[in-house]
């Protein structure tokens, strides 16, 4: 009962958060501003979600199921990869910022 | 072939991720885990950089323990940023002369970055006339207030860089 | 018991958020906003998948989320090359 609620929360939760991350993406002004939504709002939504699958599959079958975390886990180290990646590709194709872009990183 | 010996880390961590995979510790799957995890470590030694080991596990732990906390404010903070119609962001960027040295290191804080209250770590330069590292931080809100992009680097030095030192000592 | 009222919320919002995505994806403007949005596509797919797996009470999901998340970080990272190199493999 209480894992059910756990599991619902946490499903829930994660659900929200890439709902946000997307509306982000859709709502916010510029390139650089909707970086934010993926990298932050969608990672987290989708490692609460994989929390909780880990959870229901550890209590509705035997044994535990951690495998889930895996995925967390690599998704957690390259969500800033890719989006430092893409940062740097739009930085390179100058794409229209409102923040005023340094000097340094202008030419590139 | 001795290679793996010399990272025991390694060795264990890629014989936890295949433990993982295929969801089982019976002794024939731990076998062939560590056959498979000592066979990759000797192998690709040899394409890795040199790096600094980190230390003091308890500074590590306390560090993701932060950062975890830290990811679920960033993302509440966001959400609101987000769903709150009248606010218009009003994005910054900032240059963050970084102390840190090593590559792996620098590679924790940038991600760090990345992944914690209302910044994005852009872009790494190093520029010609001085050895350090330039990180161009793009933070999502607070340029229109008064000396936010000092108070920025000052906070994300205090919070991760400091600590991430104290690690890769 | 929640859970069963749960899941079809939850997976209303995950598929609101692919639409939302493929309208980032659509709309551009520029190229690194498409590839945004495809990164967060595949991200939202993840989600999908791994909810699914939920409902149908079935572990054979995973494997796909798990190829997913390792072909979509393989794709954005060379998606980013492309656009900066204007080509993948030197």
């Amino acid at each position: 009962m209480l894992i059910d609620l756990l599991v619902s929360a946490l499903v829930l939760l994660g659900a929200a958060f890439a709902l946000i991350g997307s509306i982000g993406l859709v709502r916010l002004p510029d390139f650089f501003t909707r970086l934010h939504g993926p990298t932050k709002a969608t990672t987290l939504g989708i490692g609460a979600m994989l929390v909780a699958s880990s959870l229901y599959f550890s209590t509705q079958s035997e044994g535990l199921a951690l495998h889930e975390l895996l995925i967390t886990v690599f998704l957690f180290m390259t969500a800033p990869v890719s989006a430092n990646l893409l940062a740097k590709a739009a930085l390179h194709l100058r794409v229209r910022s409102i923040a005023a872009i340094p000097r340094a990183f202008r030419d590139s | 072939m001795m290679t793996w010996l010399r990272f025991p880390l390694t060795t264990l961590a890629l014989l936890a991720l295949w433990l993982l995979l295929v969801g089982s510790v019976e002794p024939g799957q731990v076998l062939l885990g560590a056959l498979l995890a000592a066979l990759i470590t000797g192998g690709t030694a040899g394409f890795w950089p040199r790096r600094r080991r980190p230390g003091r596990p308890w500074l590590i732990l306390r560090y993701l323990w932060r950062l975890a906390l830290d990811i679920l404010t960033a993302n509440v903070r966001v959400a609101v940023l987000v769903l709150d119609r009248r606010r218009r962001p009003r994005p910054f960027f900032v240059e963050l002369p970084l102390a840190l040295e090593d590559p792996f290191a620098i590679y924790l804080f940038a991600s760090t970055v990345s992944l914690t209250p209302g910044t994005v770590s852009a872009d790494l330069r190093r520029p010609a006339d001085d050895g350090r590292t330039l990180l161009l931080v793009h933070s999502l809100d607070g340029g229109d207030a008064e000396g936010a992009s000092e108070r920025l680097c000052r906070d994300l030095k205090q919070r991760y860089e400091q600590p991430l030192m104290e690690i890769f000592r | 018991m929640i859970l069963a009222l749960v899941m079809p919320v939850a997976l209303a919002m995950i598929t609101l958020a692919l639409l939302l995505n493929l309208w980032g994806l659509l709309r551009g403007p520029d190229m690194p906003d498409r590839v945004l949005a495809l990164d967060t596509l595949y991200i939202d797919s993840i989600a999908l998948l791994v909810l699914l797996g939920i409902q149908f009470d079935s572990q054979l999901y995973f494997e796909s989320a798990l190829v997913l998340a390792l072909l979509g970080f393989l794709a954005t990272v060379a998606f980013c090359r492309y656009l900066v190199r204007g080509r993948v493999i030197e």
